[in-house]
């Protein structure tokens, strides 16, 4: 066990990498710069801009400083916020995006489990076919379109939230609940999957066999072997909640990191955008990583050589 | 005659999964909104242009102050900031969102099933590094690179060979943003297909008609392409069906960031995305193409869920 997470821990740096290089390649590749905007500068001026950050040396050499910086953890400065690290930009501006991301995959892993375990074991009522459906509807509206309407009802008509971020509390509710409902449905659909499997399966015959009471059942041998298919979501819906922070962000005006990693991306702020590409995927890998680490407590057949 | 053997019993195989599929309610209800939808999207942009006159891009004569109208019997769908009619646009941008939705999965559906079905028939050590090669992908955030790709090669940088398939199919730069969105979608969506395709033929090469083939002398590309794949459809069509929706999810997503579908095309997340600046005073530039979107895809939905019951007895969800 021990020696599978070091052997996967060092993958992650290679792998990290490749996708800092594949992004790196893809800006390179595309014709123009950070600098051919609008406003030309004068010849001289750009070619002082392109000594300072090493844009003037053959494009190896710039790929190597560049992948050499980044294994030191130094992703530079910022092009467009002149005299900010990328780092400090991180720091400052990834808290909101782990704020809204941790409390909707909460609210979201509530909801879900409890409305999919319910579906489960009122399997064909009319509790299931409600929860069910309402999980599909979840599936289907678009975050971006269920935001904005939640915006409409519950801050322009009823004036219970605001509409954007004022920094209270209160302003994060309609935040959290528009990216959590479709992880909650997500989550819904295969905690039912999962205890319907699970609920046949002989051991909790066996369970059922020994007298145990019907909650312990489903408690303590059910729910445990139900929750599988549930944690290996995990890792994909740490990426997709990524995207889905892009869009709150933008919809509800929290300068999180997607929102900040949106106007590098169309500033062709290279640091930054490396330095947010190669954060996000080794904290998705780090998830991932330790999802997999999870199943073998959770499903004791689980063993990793 | 032993041809008439096997067709019979292929259609019976698709003849049973599709008397399931009739039975259950909400998928049919899903494929008859898919139907209705898709002739809607086809011929409705022609129907409104003959009994209104109102087409996608129909602006009326200034003069008129509010231009911004609400649903009414002339509009059902209300009109937006420049007087076009919406219901018109939602029927239009449909054909975009729909297009994007099938075309990316046809591209995804091409890579993963070659690669999936390629390495599972080819085993060992082959088939190992390919896989591998999925995993290690699988793990990358692609949307950020999708979002990269869009943004840098959007617009004015589109590679050349993707202009001129646009400009052969007679559309500007408009089509080579949707062309690339193609690409860029299906690319990043064939992974899971792979695994299915592969996982459906290491259970399947090691069967008599296999043998039978190899024996006769057929070559390693028609097994697997004209014996396999075949073999393999039932996942595979239950698959495609699941990534349509999710692929148009992301195609209104990105349009939503405004690097997706660009003016003067249209898809429902652009509309969508152009609603969401009115919200408060125009609600019904928003409510139309999002509802439409959203009807759409939980049909989708259903129907992909239908299609898995019916298909694939084994993994039905009790």
């Amino acid at each position: 066990m021990l020696s599978y997470i070091i052997r996967r821990l060092l993958i992650i740096i290679p792998m990290a990498l490749l996708v800092v290089t594949l992004t790196w390649v893809l800006i390179r590749m595309a014709p123009g710069s950070f600098y051919s905007g609008e406003k030309k500068l004068p010849a001289a001026i750009e070619a002082n801009i392109k000594k300072k950050y090493g844009l003037d040396k053959p494009v190896y050499q710039q790929y190597g400083i560049m992948l050499g910086n980044i294994v030191r953890g130094d992703f530079g400065d910022s092009l467009k916020y002149e005299g900010q690290s990328v780092n400090e930009i991180i720091r400052r501006h990834f808290p909101y995006s782990a704020t809204i991301g941790i409390l909707a995959y909460l609210l979201a892993l509530a909801i879900g489990l409890a409305a999919g375990i319910i579906a489960a074991l009122k399997q064909n009522s009319a509790a299931d076919y409600g929860s069910m459906s309402l999980a599909m509807l979840g599936l289907s509206v678009p975050n971006f379109v269920l935001g904005p309407i939640l915006v409409l009802i519950f801050s322009l008509w009823l004036y219970w939230f605001p509409p954007a971020r004022t920094g209270g509390v209160l302003s994060y509710v309609l935040p959290v609940i528009t990216l959590a409902a479709i992880y909650a449905a997500y989550i819904a659909r295969l905690t039912r999957a999962g205890m319907l499997e699970v609920l046949r399966s002989d051991y909790i015959r066996t369970a059922r066999a020994k007298g145990l009471s019907e909650l312990t059942v489903l408690l303590k041998h059910a729910v445990r072997g139900g929750l599988i298919p549930v944690v290996s979501f995990t890792g994909p819906a740490l990426a997709a909640l990524l995207a889905g922070t892009v869009v709150v962000e933008r919809v509800f005006a929290i300068p999180g990191l997607g929102n900040i990693f949106i106007q590098a991306v169309l500033n062709r702020d290279e640091p930054l955008i490396l330095g947010i590409v190669a954060f996000l995927s080794i904290l998705i890998m780090i998830f991932n990583l330790l999802v997999d680490i999870s199943y073998a407590f959770l499903d004791p057949r689980i063993r990793y050589e | 005659m032993a041809e008439n053997v096997e067709t019979v019993k292929g259609t019976s195989l698709w003849k049973d999964a599709w008397r399931r599929l009739l039975k259950n309610k909400l998928a049919v209800f899903g494929l008859i909104v898919m139907i209705i939808m898709v002739i809607a999207v086809i011929v409705g942009p022609a129907i409104i242009r003959w009994t209104t006159g109102y087409t996608f891009d129909y602006i009326p004569p200034e003069g008129e102050l509010i231009k911004s109208f609400p649903p009414s019997l002339q509009h059902p769908m209300g009109t937006d900031d420049s007087g076009r009619d919406i219901l018109a646009r939602v029927l239009q941008g449909g054909r975009i969102s729909l297009m994007v939705g099938v075309i990316s999965t046809i591209v995804s559906l091409i890579v993963g099933v070659s690669y999936g079905a390629t390495a599972g028939y080819l085993g060992g050590k082959i088939d190992n590094f390919m896989m591998r090669v999925v995993d290690i992908i699988y793990a990358i955030p692609y949307i950020l690179i999708v979002i990269v790709l869009l943004s840098v090669f959007g617009g004015p940088n589109t590679p050349e060979w993707i202009q001129s398939i646009a400009n052969s199919l007679g559309g500007g730069q408009g089509l080579s943003q949707i062309i690339l969105l193609f690409f860029a979608l299906g690319l990043v969506s064939w992974l899971t297909m792979a695994r299915v395709v592969r996982g459906q033929i290491l259970s399947l090469k090691n069967q008599e008609f296999v043998l039978a083939a190899r024996a006769t002398g057929v070559s390693t590309t028609s097994i697997i392409f004209r014996h396999l794949v075949p073999n393999a459809l039932g996942p595979v069509i239950v698959y495609a069906t699941l990534t349509i929706p999710s692929v148009m999810l992301s195609e209104a997503f990105l349009s939503f960031l405004g690097i997706g579908v660009q003016a003067p095309f249209a898809s429902w997340g652009s509309l969508a995305a152009d609603g969401i600046k009115n919200i408060s005073v125009f609600p019904w530039q928003l409510i139309f193409p999002g509802v439409t979107m959203a009807l759409t895809l939980f049909s989708l939905n259903f129907l992909g869920d239908g299609l898995r019951d019916a298909l694939d007895p084994q993994t039905r969800k009790f």
